[in-house]
């Protein structure tokens, strides 16, 4: 177990930086995630953590120990890949054994932790089977006892669930937050599908183009959002982000409809609702007016896309299962005030004390 | 299994038959040509053959320069097998860790293997000749006695070199692309769980390319017993004495300059059955333990 301390760590490849200045102190036993979309540096930051990447610049410490110049396997912690990497000429049992055997674990302790991982992922009746002979869920739950008998300081996981269908992808993730309730572990989890994020994160760093856009809880990031790339991407439905004007006494919305929020600093802005907190407004509230173009009944749920009035700004509602609007129906919808988000324009910087 | 279906009976034959015309003609007909001779004595101007049944057989393996062509063949052919495929797995490893120029190296790599064997023979002879080689005067100075026209070890040592040095590109092609096929993941996996590039390399990446090197195995084994003919012609003439006279070319001396066509029908049977027997033993036990991804 270790604390992880990265010190404007930087990446770059030839000349082209891809990964710009991310610090961030792990105690021990934090369990991290790294979200973003595709291509946004969240791989290469985690496998330069492991030791599989150069860094750049900056310091990494593992454990109060900077590990920036030392191989992977001086840097005593364990990772699983996307695709799993099991070595498919070796059997389960072997397959988790590599690493202890490697660092010259007696026999019988080897014994004693394989099977204390087979047992503790259900893996006991698979143990001399190859690889291929396996499911796609097992095959996860071998890399993730490969990862565990070890021990390690630091448990690294890269997209382990991206391979697996939804169901099994719920189960696994209530495995792993499990599992690292069990083992406390600090770990540091890459992701692109939020609802891990959410769900598994004690924090949260949100990444963009090789920027940690920001770094905080899942719910801080959920409430307060520190720029409107994360704001569009943490949240389902995502949020609606549309540039509206300030001056005195209101805010005009796209379509020429005024809203009487103030406070707001004059001139453009970005304003940010979540679909959840815009309900249906009543008789004389002031209210966004959307006309809908399709509506998804979800059950509980309803989900209405559509533009506000008279413009062509998406707007995402979220609507009772048992509305009765469905396409080609205007709906007004009131903000709820305590729930506005707004950004700059320029720098996508999260406006506050407004 | 799945049948596929034809749209008629016969056009699966037709199909086959450029292929089995080729097999059939080129070797079933030899084949047996060999065999019907190996039971044949001819007279000295070829004008007239007795039937004589196992007697060729029963002579050439009593003949003591015969077994010594077995010993001679299993020598040479275990060692140019082994050096060529281990030498080019080498070579191979080492090109994957270059970053720049890549494919530069890999086509020099490639190109022994556009040499006729005759030519690398001569190329061989030209370097190592005690008389005039390029080479042999550096040998001579630095005290050895290099001598392959004399001497039957320095002989052997200059025709597994030539005929080694030829193969070692055919492996090194296959032995890249086996390493291209391995996913670098399974490395980095290997590297997190603690093991050392040497480690990594025998248990990771040796037996996951034993697929390919089973496959350079087989046919490294027929290269070495029969495609290095040229290569012990144009360096040795299978001299000095008989130190360098494989099976191969063992056959063609008694048959087409000593002109014992009997006899040496006779080797030639006798050499599709080692071979055979060899190919067989290889897919049966050493297959075995080849883990096919």
């Amino acid at each position: 177990m270790a604390r992880i301390l990265l010190n404007d760590v930087r990446k770059s490849y030839s000349g082209n930086q891809v990964i710009h200045g991310i610090s961030i102190d792990i105690p021990d036993g934090e369990f991290v995630v790294i979200v973003g979309p595709s291509g946004c540096g969240k791989s290469t930051l985690l496998r330069m953590v492991a030791g599989l990447e150069a860094i750049t610049s900056g310091t990494l410490e593992i454990g109060g120990k900077v590990v920036n110049d030392l191989e992977p396997r001086e840097r005593d912690i364990a990772m699983v890949f996307q695709n799993y990497a099991l070595y498919p000429h070796m059997s389960v049992r072997e397959n988790m054994a590599y690493g202890l055997k490697i660092a010259k674990m007696p026999k019988d302790q080897i014994e004693a932790q394989v099977a204390k991982a087979a047992r503790m992922l259900e893996l006991e009746p698979y143990l001399d089977r190859k690889p291929r002979a396996l499911s796609g869920g097992q095959r996860q739950r071998v890399a993730m006892g490969r990862a565990l008998v070890r021990e390690p300081s630091a448990f690294l996981l890269d997209e382990p669930l991206s391979n697996l269908d939804a169901k099994l992808r719920v189960q696994m993730r209530l495995q792993i937050k499990e599992m690292h309730l069990r083992t406390g572990q600090t770990t540091l989890y890459v992701t692109h599908d939020q609802v891990e994020a959410m769900t598994l994160a004690d924090r949260l760093i949100v990444m963009n183009k090789g920027v940690a856009e920001q770094i905080a809880t899942p719910l801080e990031v959920y409430q307060t959002p520190a720029t409107e790339f994360v704001a569009g991407f943490i949240g389902s439905p995502a949020m609606n982000i549309f540039t509206v004007e300030a001056e005195a006494g209101g805010v005009t919305l796209p379509g020429g409809h005024r809203l009487p929020l103030s406070g707001l600093p004059a001139g453009s802005l970005r304003l940010g609702l979540r679909p959840e907190h815009l309900n249906l407004a009543e008789t004389g509230q002031p209210a966004i007016p959307v006309d809908l173009r399709s509506v998804e009944r979800l059950g509980a749920d309803a989900f209405g896309y559509g533009v506000i009035a008279g413009s062509d700004a998406a707007m995402t509602l979220r609507l009772p299962g048992t509305t009765q609007a469905q396409r080609g129906d205007r709906v007004d919808v009131a903000p709820d005030p305590q729930h506005l988000h707004v950004f700059d324009p320029t720098d996508g910087r999260r406006l506050e004390n407004f | 299994m799945r049948r596929t279906v034809f749209p008629h009976r016969l056009l699966p034959w037709l199909l086959l038959a450029p292929q089995l015309a080729i097999t059939l003609i080129f070797f079933y007909w030899p084949a047996a040509q060999a065999f019907r001779q190996s039971m044949l004595k001819e007279d000295p101007f070829g004008l007239s053959s007795t039937f004589v049944g196992l007697a060729n057989f029963r002579k050439v393996l009593s003949d003591p320069n015969y077994l010594n062509s077995v010993q001679v063949t299993a020598v040479f052919s275990a060692s140019v097998a082994f050096l060529a495929m281990s030498i080019a797995l080498f070579l191979a490893v080492q090109a994957e860790k270059i970053i720049r120029g890549k494919g530069f190296y890999r086509t020099l790599m490639i190109w022994p293997y556009a040499v006729a064997p005759a030519i690398a023979g001569m190329l061989w002879l030209f370097m190592f000749n005690p008389s005039f080689g390029t080479l042999a005067r550096p040998l001579r100075v630095m005290g050895i006695n290099w001598n392959p026209l004399l001497n039957a070890d320095h002989a052997m040592i200059l025709i597994i070199a030539a005929a080694t040095w030829k193969q070692i590109s055919y492996n090194f092609l296959f032995f890249v692309a086996g390493l291209q096929a391995i996913p670098r993941s399974l490395l980095e996996a290997a590297a997190i769980d603690g093991a050392s590039r040497r480690h990594s390399f025998w248990t990771i990446t040796f037996p996951l390319l034993a697929p390919t090197t089973f496959f350079l195995l087989v046919v490294n084994t027929v290269y070495a017993l029969f495609d290095t003919f040229g290569i012990i012609h144009a360096v040795t003439g299978g001299g000095p004495g008989k130190a360098t006279e494989t099976l191969v070319y063992k056959v063609y001396n008694d048959g087409f300059v000593n002109l014992i066509m009997g006899e040496s029908a006779a080797q030639s049977v006798i050499l599709m059955v080692i071979v055979i027997a060899l190919t067989a033993f290889q897919f049966r036990f050493i297959e075995r333990r080849v883990h096919y991804g």
